[in-house]
C-alpha cells in the first residue's frame, strides 16, 4: 500500500493498493472462528473469546456455529474417529478460504489416548495450518496461534475468486 | 428393623431353587453368585418383593485365562428406605460362558437397563435375550471387534478406521 501524492489524482485522501493485499488485509483481520469443541480444551477457548483474554482484540471473536459461516476452524479436544467423520464433514461445509487450528495435545498427535477410538492427530483427515501444544494450552499460546494464522494470511493470501 | 440377607436369600432359593449359588461377604458390601438363567426371575423377585427399585449399574468382566466360565455379569441394584439403614446395595454376579456368551435382559424389570445392556453388548459382545434394541451404542454401527474384550489389542486402530472411512464415504456416523 502507498498513500497517493500524485496531485492528478486528487492528492491526499485514498491510498492504492493491491486488491489482492487488501483481501488478505481484510481476512486476517476479521476471522470467524469455528469452535469444534469436544474436550476440557475448549472450555479453554471460550475463555480465550471472553474478556480476560478477549479476542476480539485480533478481530476473531465471532464464533460462528454454523460452518458455512466460518473460515477458521479451531479443533480443541480429544477427537474420536466416530467423531472423525463429522469434524471432516463440517470441515468440508466451511467456505473457502479457510484454515484449521489443532488446539491441544490430543489433537495434534493423540495426546494420552492410544487407544482403539482416538485419531492420532486430526492431520490424518484434515489439513492443519497451526498445532498448538499443551493440556490445555494456555490462553496466550491460542492467541499466539490465531496471530500465526494472520501471518500466513499475510505472506500466503489465498485466491480471491 | 435393619435388613436381613439371610431371609433375602433364604426367600430366593426357595422360590427359585439354587439360584443363588454363593454369598460373598467383603467389607461391608455383599455380592450375590446367581445362577445365570435365573437372573430375570431373581430380579424380578428382588424388585417386587424386596423393593430393589433401581439398577444403579450394570456392567461385565471378562477373566480370560484367569477363570472359567470366562465372563461375569455384574448387577448394582439399590433399595431406597424406608428406615435409614434399610437403604441397601446389594452386587449380583452371573458367570456367563465364554463361546456364545448369552443372557437374559433385565429391561422388563428396570428399563434402564436399556443402555447399559448395550453398552456391555458392545464393549463384550454378551448377547441379552430379550433386549428390545440390542445395537452397539458406543462405536460405530459396522464395527466388528469387541474392544474390552482381553484378547483384542486396545491400540488396534484398523477396524475404527474401517468405519470412519466407510462413514466419509457414505455419510453419518
Amino acid at each position: 500500500m502507498g498513500v497517493n501524492s500524485n496531485s492528478l489524482l486528487g492528492g491526499d485522501g485514498f491510498i492504492t493498493t493491491t486488491i489482492e493485499a487488501f483481501a488478505n488485509w481484510g481476512r486476517k483481520n476479521s476471522l470467524w472462528p469455528m469452535p469444534f469443541g469436544t474436550a476440557c480444551c475448549a472450555i479453554e477457548m471460550m475463555g480465550v473469546f471472553a474478556s480476560r483474554f478477549d479476542l476480539s482484540r485480533f478481530g476473531a471473536e465471532v464464533a460462528r456455529f454454523s460452518p458455512r459461516q466460518a473460515d477458521l476452524m479451531i479443533v480443541s479436544g480429544t477427537i474420536t474417529y466416530k467423531m472423525a467423520s463429522v469434524c471432516r464433514m463440517i470441515y468440508d461445509q466451511m467456505p473457502e478460504p479457510k484454515w484449521v487450528i489443532a488446539m491441544g495435545s490430543c489433537t495434534c498427535g493423540g495426546g494420552p489416548f492410544d487407544s482403539y477410538a482416538v485419531v492420532q492427530g486430526i492431520d490424518e483427515f484434515l489439513p492443519v495450518d497451526v498445532y498448538i501444544g499443551g493440556c490445555p494450552p494456555r490462553p496466550e499460546a491460542i492467541i499466539d496461534a490465531v496471530m500465526k494464522i494472520q501471518k500466513k494470511i499475510d505472506l500466503e493470501g489465498a485466491p480471491i475468486l | 428393623m435393619s435388613f436381613d440377607f439371610d431371609s433375602l436369600i433364604a426367600a430366593i432359593n426357595s422360590a427359585y431353587p439354587g439360584a443363588v449359588k454363593e454369598r460373598i461377604e467383603y467389607r461391608g458390601e455383599t455380592t450375590l453368585i446367581i445362577d445365570k438363567d435365573r437372573i430375570s426371575s431373581v430380579c424380578g423377585h428382588l424388585k417386587g418383593t424386596f423393593g430393589f427399585t433401581f439398577l444403579a449399574d450394570l456392567t461385565a468382566v471378562d477373566y480370560l485365562e484367569i477363570r472359567t466360565p470366562r465372563y461375569e455379569v455384574v448387577y448394582h441394584v439399590h433399595r431406597f428406605g424406608p428406615e435409614i439403614d434399610e437403604n441397601i446395595r446389594l452386587r449380583l454376579k452371573a458367570e456367563v460362558h465364554g463361546d456364545n456368551p448369552k443372557i437374559d435382559s433385565v429391561t422388563h424389570i428396570w428399563s434402564g437397563a436399556d443402555w447399559l445392556e448395550r453398552e456391555v453388548y458392545d464393549m463384550f459382545g454378551i448377547v441379552f435375550t430379550g433386549h428390545p434394541d440390542l445395537r452397539r451404542i458406543l462405536m460405530p454401527e459396522d464395527y466388528e471387534p469387541f474392544p474390552l474384550r482381553k484378547d483384542f489389542d486396545v491400540r488396534d486402530r484398523e477396524a475404527s478406521k474401517r468405519s470412519f472411512e466407510r462413514a466419509l464415504r457414505e455419510g453419518g456416523d
